[in-house]
């Protein structure tokens, strides 16, 4: 399938999965009915101030998590990376965390994206700096760990600490990852560093196409490795770093997503990016979709969700590897 | 084209090129050859800023290679690295076609000219019936083949091969050998590093000869590779052969001079 087409359907799907996202819920409104002027105040609130917001933020969240896992595989050049491994999703759950519970979201709300992107990179370099420049996956596996053992403790040791056991719960079930009771403002906030971030992806096709002959011959090609691996970590902890202290940390896009559309670009990591974007979106997005049609009961929290799915998958994808040769 | 005046490398601390010059001029093929050890692959590795020069100045078309940008740099050198890895399995054509990435701006697609070098590539390199094959999946000689297919295909004025026919059977081997001199003919500046001896002398123009760091002869193969030198640089004395098929052939080890 060529790249165009490939691009073109799942634009498409990720669109008729908005379109399902907006028209589904309670109320049994749909996108018809705005145009129905005489029913008012109550469609326009339901649609645009609850259900839009959430379907863009979904989105706009799945796509980063998708595009973060795609580069991340391509930089590190295995596709068993993802940005839960080297600690960028731990670490923006322990910023966003941090600034909850210091009550400063309430203050300043941007403060809580930007504690996201702080955590995030910092766990990154942390990360970088202990496995060390020309470290082996297995290295970086090893010191993901450990910073994501890190974070776990610190997020850990904040809930011990929280001021009431309501704190608890909220901070709790915000790390399991979830998209509703998110507005309009949300979104607004969540847009500027992911867009920032998405485009410092967009130049970095080229360099990790070149990584595929390993770091000599890509710096014999005109790869400016350091540069390209710096951008590429500030990309995924702006773009991480606002997606999960919006949405908390929904973990497996990154590793699911790029893997599946692999075979579907050739291998071709450049191609990847924008191909895992989308399709990060629309299964985000239809995550959201099946937990908001599971029957009444507690509300399934969508991290939980793509975890029962994606660990199973993941574990999947680890046996297909081992015949596969990395 | 390729200017090295009297570089220092070092790797760990210690010096492992010590006082080299040597020029390249396009058209010509310099097999560079010396026991393990001596310093080729770093030379080579030197002369890409992948490894820090210490004094001495490496000059390409009269510029130092510290003041050429880097996107231009990787236009006027290729380089096939000794066992490059292939991290993903990529069809061996997409692999032979990142060769012409140096000369895209990052955006745009390969194009039909793009197509044609790799196409030509292909088949110099007999590889054409495995173009669609993923590139893990191929013999050790046919991913080398590959590999130097793809530092053929940026068409750059000075190609680096280090070791490009270490694993080939001998069909093979004659056949890169030739398509390397073929490109150095055609107007191109070809460096290759090499341990068998009468390849190196056949289709090599000129060879220089490394040893703990040294240039330590420089000239055609009957200059330097003497009885003395092969004695004194590898510690073996060899066979030779007649004036019109001139072969080397190691015979048998010697006492370590050195």
């Amino acid at each position: 399938m060529s790249i165009s087409r490939l691009l073109t359907s799942l634009g498409l799907l990720v669109l008729v999965l908005m379109l399902i996202s907006i028209n589904l819920g309670t109320g049994q409104v749909n996108m018809f009915d705005l145009l129905n002027s005489d029913q008012g105040n109550a469609v326009r609130l339901i649609l645009l101030e609850i259900r839009l917001p959430r379907t863009l933020i979904a989105a706009v969240a799945g796509a980063s998590f998708g595009i973060c896992g795609a580069a991340m595989q391509g930089l590190l050049r295995n596709p068993l990376a993802s940005p839960g491994l080297i600690g960028s999703s731990s670490g923006a759950a322990l910023g966003a965390v941090t600034v909850l519970y210091l009550g400063l979201g309430q203050t300043f709300w941007l403060l809580m994206p930007f504690g996201g992107m702080l955590g995030a990179l910092i766990a990154m370099v942390l990360v970088y700096v202990l496995a060390g420049r020309d470290a082996s996956i297995v290295t970086i596996v090893l010191a993901g760990i450990a910073i994501n053992s890190l974070a776990l403790a610190l997020m850990s040791l904040i809930l011990n600490l929280a001021p009431s056991p309501y704190a608890v719960r909220e901070i709790v079930l915000w790390t399991l990852g979830s998209v509703t009771n998110l507005g309009m403002n949300d979104l607004w906030v969540l847009l500027p560093p992911t867009v920032l971030g998405w485009l410092l992806f967009a130049g970095t096709g080229q360099g990790l196409d070149l990584l595929t002959l390993g770091e000599d011959t890509a710096h014999s090609m005109g790869v400016n490795l350091g540069l390209l691996r710096s951008r590429i970590f500030l990309a995924v902890a702006l773009s991480i770093g606002a997606a999960v202290s919006i949405t908390g940390a929904i973990g497996f896009i990154g590793l699911v997503i790029p893997h599946l559309l692999r075979p579907l670009v050739a291998y071709q990591p450049g191609r990847l990016l924008p191909v895992s974007a989308l399709g990060g979106a629309a299964m985000l997005l239809a995550a959201d979709i099946v937990v908001r049609l599971m029957p009444p009961g507690p509300e399934i929290r969508i991290g939980v969700l793509t975890a029962v799915v994606g660990a199973p998958f993941f574990l999947f994808l680890i046996l297909k590897t081992r015949r596969w040769q990395i | 084209m390729l200017e090295i005046n009297n570089i220092e490398v070092h790797m760990g601390g210690q010096p492992i090129v010590r006082d080299i010059s040597l020029r390249v001029i396009r058209g010509e093929m310099l097999g560079l050859l010396g026991p393990n050890g001596a310093g080729k692959s770093t030379l080579l590795r030197s002369i890409l800023q992948l490894i820090p020069v210490q004094h001495g100045s490496v000059e390409l078309e009269g510029r130092p290679t510290d003041t050429i940008p880097i996107q231009q740099r990787a236009r006027t050198i290729a380089y096939v690295p000794q066992q490059g890895p292939v991290n993903w399995p990529l069809t061996v054509e997409r692999l032979v076609a990142l060769g012409r990435l140096p000369h895209l701006p990052a955006w745009q697609r390969p194009s039909r000219r793009d197509q044609e070098i790799v196409e030509r590539i292909l088949i110099e390199t007999d590889l054409s019936h495995l173009k669609y094959r993923s590139a893990t999946t191929l013999s050790g000689g046919e991913r080398t083949r590959a590999l130097l297919g793809r530092a053929l295909a940026v068409d750059a004025p000075l190609l680096l091969a280090d070791e490009p026919v270490a694993a080939l059977d001998p069909a093979h081997q004659l056949q890169i050998m030739q398509l390397l001199r073929g490109y150095s003919s055609a107007g191109h500046a070809v460096i290759v590093v090499m341990h068998d001896l009468t390849l190196a002398a056949r289709y090599c123009h000129r060879l220089a000869l490394m040893h703990e760091g040294l240039l330590v002869a420089n000239g055609s193969a009957r200059e330097v590779l003497n009885a003395e030198n092969l004695a004194n640089v590898y510690n073996i004395n060899a066979r030779f052969g007649e004036d019109d098929d001139f072969y080397i052939i190691p015979w048998e080890r010697v006492a370590d001079r050195s």
